[in-house]
């Protein structure tokens, strides 16, 4: 690892000007992404600036809303109590990621910007990858694809976003609350990533030196429900092949509200306006199921590694929203 | 650069490369190797410790990041030679073979006790499945588990 100079932040204000006055230099929180990184020599900042001691920390709610500050754990914010009772999925989407150790440490401001587990990205061995060095290529195109995406793909680069918790939060319209050295501004979750097109290396839209202070959770309205279906190589503590976090609410075996997302397959955390346009006052029947599962997958772009996750993805879909109707039942 | 890392109830005043982990400043400074290193990646457990009372990979956390936090180790689990009875309980079950990732194993099922999660047996695979084991012995780790629990 190249020596770098660890800084613990006094305050927010402190940790924002030394991150954007110097390229080089790089915010810590949980670690879990950016220390492994820097272990493989993926990322090499020359000084790290810790902000798990500022007062970013706790959930707070507003009765529409929460407010996660960015530096609460994912085991803090799957045990919060308004999350267990009105936000169910964001609670099974944390707690299907990772393993407990990880989510003690964990952040939700470094699980939105946790990097690609694309395994070409990750070995500094291999020359081509438009991620880590942009312009060489991608090997994953050509290579192991299984755990790569479907959707938002471009030729220069295929890697998924492996959040779970994401999913659930891009389907709530949540806002990613962020401080800079001009002050602070709002990002809707849906406008705050960037899928790869010729740039793969620019990940999402925050300016080098801004710092995540608190996600902005709208909370479902009453009488929703919702949940997260993970499908994986192994039962537990593994990436998602496919994923899919949901919430209706049905009256009289009507959808008159729909909010749907994919994780395992985009990307980017994949929000599906498709499918939602299809559920909507619909009835909530298999067959409505099926035609929003096939929405959402209609711009797929797969790869002889990736074509089963088409299949795979809908039924996971369709298995997430059947769960909800039987559920409401 | 200094870190005064509270371990076992002791402060250990040290002086550290900023890229030293808890868990090489555990093993390498401190002396104590019951907590293992495995992948250092966080991905297999074998390196579990305590942070403030909480489970957490020492391998992808800075020392650094530890000052004034509370670490707890294996070594401090037993009282005067008597076992914890989560250590007992592992011989009892003959819950290890090699016994390489079985520091990590009890520290994650105490924690894991702790949080009251060792309810059923789905339970303590999912709750325990950031610790892996080479050997396969996850069938006696969790009967070992499960008889903690059950004695309350």
């Amino acid at each position: 690892m190249r020596p770098f100079e660890y800084v613990r932040a006094v305050d927010a204000g402190q940790a924002v000007a030394l991150v954007s006055a110097d390229p080089d230099t790089s915010y810590l929180a949980g670690g879990t992404t950016q220390l492994d990184l820097m272990k493989d020599g993926v990322l090499r900042p020359a000084r790290l600036v810790d902000v798990t001691r500022l007062p970013l920390s706790g959930v707070t709610s507003t009765g529409s809303a929460i407010r996660v500050g960015a530096t609460t754990t994912m085991e803090e914010l799957a045990a919060d109590p308004v999350v267990i009772e009105r936000l169910p999925f964001i609670r099974e989407a944390l707690l299907l990621g990772a393993s407990t150790q990880l989510r003690n440490l964990a952040t939700i401001g470094g699980n939105l910007l946790q990097r690609a587990r694309c395994r070409y990205f990750r070995d500094p061995a291999v020359e081509a990858c438009n991620k880590r060095d942009p312009g060489s290529g991608c090997a994953a195109i050509t290579g192991f694809a299984r755990m790569h995406a479907i959707l938002g793909t471009s030729d220069h680069c295929i890697a998924l976003h492996a959040s779970d918790v994401a999913v659930p939060l891009v389907a709530l319209d949540s806002v990613v609350h962020v401080q800079g050295v001009d002050g602070p501004r709002g990002i809707p979750l849906t406008e705050f990533y960037r899928p790869p097109g010729d740039t793969p290396h620019i990940e999402n839209v925050l300016r080098h030196g801004e710092l995540i202070t608190a996600v902005e959770v709208p909370l479902l309205p009453e009488g929703a429900r919702s949940h997260y279906l993970k499908v994986r190589d192994r039962v537990s503590y593994e990436f998602a092949l496919t994923s899919a976090g949901a919430a209706l609410v049905i009256q009289d075996g009507l959808i008159t509200s729909a909010r749907v997302a994919l994780g395992g397959v985009g990307t980017l955390p994949w929000r599906s306006w498709e499918a939602e346009r299809v559920l909507r006052d619909a009835p909530a029947t298999r067959e409505t199921f099926r035609a929003a599962a096939d929405a959402a997958l209609e711009g797929a772009r797969t790869l002889p590694g990736t074509a089963f996750k088409v299949d795979l993805a809908k039924r996971t879909l369709v298995r997430t929203l059947e769960t909800i109707a039987g559920a409401r039942a | 650069m200094e870190v005064t890392l509270n371990v076992n109830g002791s402060a250990h005043p040290l002086r550290l490369d900023a890229r030293v982990t808890l868990l090489d400043a555990l093993r390498d400074h401190l002396g104590l190797t019951g907590a293992k290193k495995g992948c250092d990646q966080g991905a297999c457990g074998a390196c579990t410790v305590l942070l403030d009372g909480r489970r957490v990979v020492a391998c992808l956390t800075l020392a650094a990041q530890c000052e004034e936090r509370e670490v707890t180790t294996i070594e401090a689990l037993s009282e005067e030679g008597t076992p914890h009875p989560v250590q007992a309980a592992f011989a009892r079950h003959d819950a290890f073979q090699c016994g390489y990732c079985t520091p990590g194993q009890i520290m994650s099922a105490v924690a894991l006790l702790a949080e009251g999660r060792a309810g059923s047996e789905e339970e303590i695979r999912e709750f325990m499945s950031g610790n892996l084991c080479r050997c396969g012995a996850y069938p006696n780790i969790r009967k070992a588990i499960r008889d903690v629990a059950e004695e309350g």
